[in-house]
């Protein structure tokens, strides 16, 4: 036989279906025998959103620096709202990279059953291969929005004014730790979100909601030095402080973080992690049934 | 030998009405008993569950399926067998009792699910054949087979979204057709495409299963196709598996069901209110009636002689170049012949009854029985009574070729009276010079 591509499934290969029970059941073996669609759906998303079109990349690159001007005219101008010495532009940049990787994720990741409905009722695959897809997607993203910082990052290198920040050091090798923080996290809350949204469309609106509510709970427009003493808990309260913190040590050398922090913020990604998959899961059984 | 798919009373039960209960608000207001949720119309008969929301749409549904088995699954519109296939598909999960299959599984429950419009057709087809559970590796290793298959060569590195409907189908379907599981579930996917390409595809799934031993189950409507295919069929009625027989046991029995029962006596039905009667607002059928030379209506004739089909419709509003098919099928469903009375037809139908009458030759059809069915629309248009069957008739006496086996049947759908001449020949025997 020609071109035969006998991959043979192991003799004793068994599905069961029947009713699920439990809460939790996460399917390792399962996700990592379909490890090769997590890349393909990867590849997908990078060729439809930058491969046609100039603007897409494009888009990545502007839409920080245009915050970033937005922020320093509303917030730093008229608001008067400090950036604890850094230059304004890094300040913001900064934040608005860890910030945008996060709210990417719970955009897109938040709506995984609504538009992949169609996907869903026809074939099976682990459904959870689709919000990985978007977090390992969204770093391309990512990685496109780190070059406006570094062309400011090396501006202000050049001319020297703030030499005490602007300091490449063996800091940077620390950056995937919050990156992998928010990767987390974010995954756990697109989870939790996706399984909201497919049992309540209306809740949609919602999470369009708290996604710009929740931007303004993080310091990225103002530091945290600015906060007053008693209202401190209520930053450290929300899980994304931590990284968007971690950030601004990392890059600009400057922050404030105590390891009771860290620890409870990575605890906090850790529980909404699994949260996630358990109500994903529970929701993803029957999904089909109502989308 | 295991059984390579064991089902054991499954079940799925479907929650009527508030499906999902897509509204928080109605959430909300059902928990606090503002908003009491009715019954479901129609939901009072044996499917509905212990809540008269729900309703079975599978139930107790068991059977087994032996390595290599092509199994065919029937049953009218809602019957369960969507459902059951996306429960094998593990879309969807039962609600009771449980399915074992020991090998991979692939369903193609549509075909080129996932293609994405930006993408080439080389992308598309690891992207499609990743969806379905192939390993990249598999997939390159197949890669030049699917291109041929799927005759879209040179426009391989053009992005689908530029491809014609036919194109984009036969790439869909050669990815899915060089997917190599020990199970595959295949739903009325073979409804597309041009004839040939369906014929194609129909030997692929052939060969698919006598030659590598893969177990295929096929739902379809193509009743040909599934006499054709499949070893044995499941029927499926009202969510219960009722049969599982030689298709040709089944697909009769499964006719026999769906015939309207509505007045329908030897040779004839008639329809009493509009509410019964197939139609729409533009038209209703009101009769079918089948005559031998005495004029009334009978199911039975012999088969030198001739018979006619009087079709009685009513025209509600006024229709341009509308038309009846007439279609004598076996009861295998394969089409004898199909007659239209398009050139016989009135240009412009106004309001009002009308009658159009089919006269069958004698000396044509086969002895054995035909289901009488029609449809009637506008070509090109729209259809306004969808091709359903209504009557059976039964071709008898002596027959129009032989007179030696009288209680077999003669090969063939049809059986048209031929003109022989057998005489004594004394020329030479050479081919004749031909200008």
């Amino acid at each position: 036989m020609r071109g035969m591509a006998e991959v043979k499934a192991p003799p004793n290969y068994e599905i069961v279906i029947e009713p699920s029970r439990g809460w939790f059941r996460l399917r390792w073996d399962e996700l990592w025998e379909y490890r090769d669609l997590l890349v393909i759906l990867v590849q997908r998303d990078f060729i439809s959103r930058y491969k046609q079109t100039l603007l897409g990349p494009l888009w990545h690159v502007l839409q920080p620096v245009v915050m970033t001007i937005v922020f320093a005219i509303v917030f730093g101008r008229i608001a008067g709202i400090p950036t604890d010495g850094i230059p304004t532009p890094l300040f913001y940049l900064c934040g608005l990279l860890a910030w945008n990787y996060f709210a990417q994720n719970i955009t897109a990741g938040g709506a995984t059953f609504i538009s992949n409905a169609h996907i869903f009722g026809k074939v099976y695959f682990p459904r959870l291969i689709v919000p990985l897809s978007i977090v390992a997607a969204n770093l391309v993203a990512f990685f496109l929005q780190t070059i406006p910082f570094a062309l400011f990052f090396i501006y202000y290198k050049v001319t020297g004014d703030h030499a005490p920040e602007v300091q490449l050091t063996w800091r940077l090798l620390l950056l995937p730790l919050p990156l992998l923080h928010i990767a987390v996290l974010s995954l756990g809350i697109s989870l939790l979100m996706s399984a909201s949204t497919a049992k309540y469309r209306d809740l949609v609106h919602l999470n369009q909601f708290i996604i710009q509510l929740w931007m303004f709970a993080t310091p990225i427009i103002y530091p945290i030095s600015k906060i007053p003493e008693h209202w401190k808990w209520l930053i450290w309260a929300n899980p994304m402080s931590v990284p968007v913190e971690a950030f601004r040590y990392i890059l600009l050398g400057r922050g404030s973080l105590q390891v009771s922090e860290i620890v409870i913020s990575v605890l906090v990604a850790i529980v909404s992690l699994f949260a996630g998959i358990a109500a994903f899961q529970k929701v993803e059984k029957t999904v089909v049934d109502s989308l | 030998m295991k059984p390579v798919v064991e089902v054991e009373n499954l079940s799925k039960l479907y929650r009527l009405g508030g499906i999902g209960a897509s509204s928080l608000r109605e959430s909300l207001e059902t928990l606090l008993g503002k908003k009491k949720t009715g019954p479901a119309p129609g939901a009072s008969d044996a499917r509905s569950g212990s809540d008269p929301n729900s309703f079975w749409a599978l139930k107790d549904v068991s059977f087994s399926v032996n390595p290599g088995e092509v199994v065919g699954i029937l049953g009218r519109n809602g019957a369960g067998k969507s459902t059951l296939l996306k429960i094998l598909s593990r879309i969807t999960e039962p609600t009771s009792g449980r399915a074992i299959l020991r090998g991979r599984v692939v369903s193609l429950l549509e075909v080129g699910t996932g293609f994405h419009p930006e993408l080439t057709g080389r992308e598309n087809i690891f992207l499609n054949g990743a969806i379905l559970g192939m390993k990249r590796a598999e997939i390159a290793a197949k890669f030049d087979e699917i291109v041929e298959f799927s005759e879209v060569g040179k426009f391989i590195d053009t992005p689908v979204k530029r491809y014609s409907s036919g194109m984009f189908v036969r790439l869909a379907f050669a990815v899915a057709a060089h997917l190599e599981p020990e199970i595959l579930l295949i739903d009325e996917v073979l409804a597309v495409g041009d004839a040939g390409f369906q014929k194609k595809c129909l030997g692929k799934m052939d060969e698919v299963a006598s030659q590598h031993g893969r177990t295929v189950f096929f739902v379809s409507h193509n009743i040909a196709a599934v006499s054709a295919l499949c070893d044995n069929v499941i029927l499926i009625e009202g969510g219960r598996c009722v049969m599982r027989d030689v298709p040709s046991k089944v697909i009769s029995h499964y006719f026999s069901s769906i015939l309207p029962e509505d007045q329908a006596s030897d040779g004839q039905i008639f329809w009493s209110g509009d509410a019964k009667a197939p139609g729409n607002a533009e038209v209703s059928l009101r009769g079918l009636k089948l005559c031998g030379s005495a004029g009334v209506p009978q199911s039975t004739f012999e088969a030198d002689e001739p018979f006619s089909v009087e079709i009685y419709f009513e025209i509600k509003q006024r229709l341009r170049g509308a038309r009846f098919n007439l279609s004598f099928s076996t009861l295998e469903g394969e089409i004898a012949f199909v007659a239209t009375d398009h050139i016989y037809q009135f240009e412009n139908l106004e309001p009002g009854e009308y009658r159009s009458v089919c006269q069958v030759p004698g000396k044509l059809l086969n002895r054995r029985k035909y289901r009488v069915g029609l449809h009637f629309g506008i070509p090109g248009d729209r259809m306004l009574i969808d091709q359903a069957d209504y009557l059976e008739v039964t071709i008898g006496g002596v027959g129009n070729q032989a007179t030696i086996f009288p209680d077999q049947a003669w090969p063939g759908i049809v059986c048209p009276k031929i003109e022989w001449q057998v005489e004594r020949f004394s020329g030479a025997f050479q081919p004749s010079k031909v200008g």
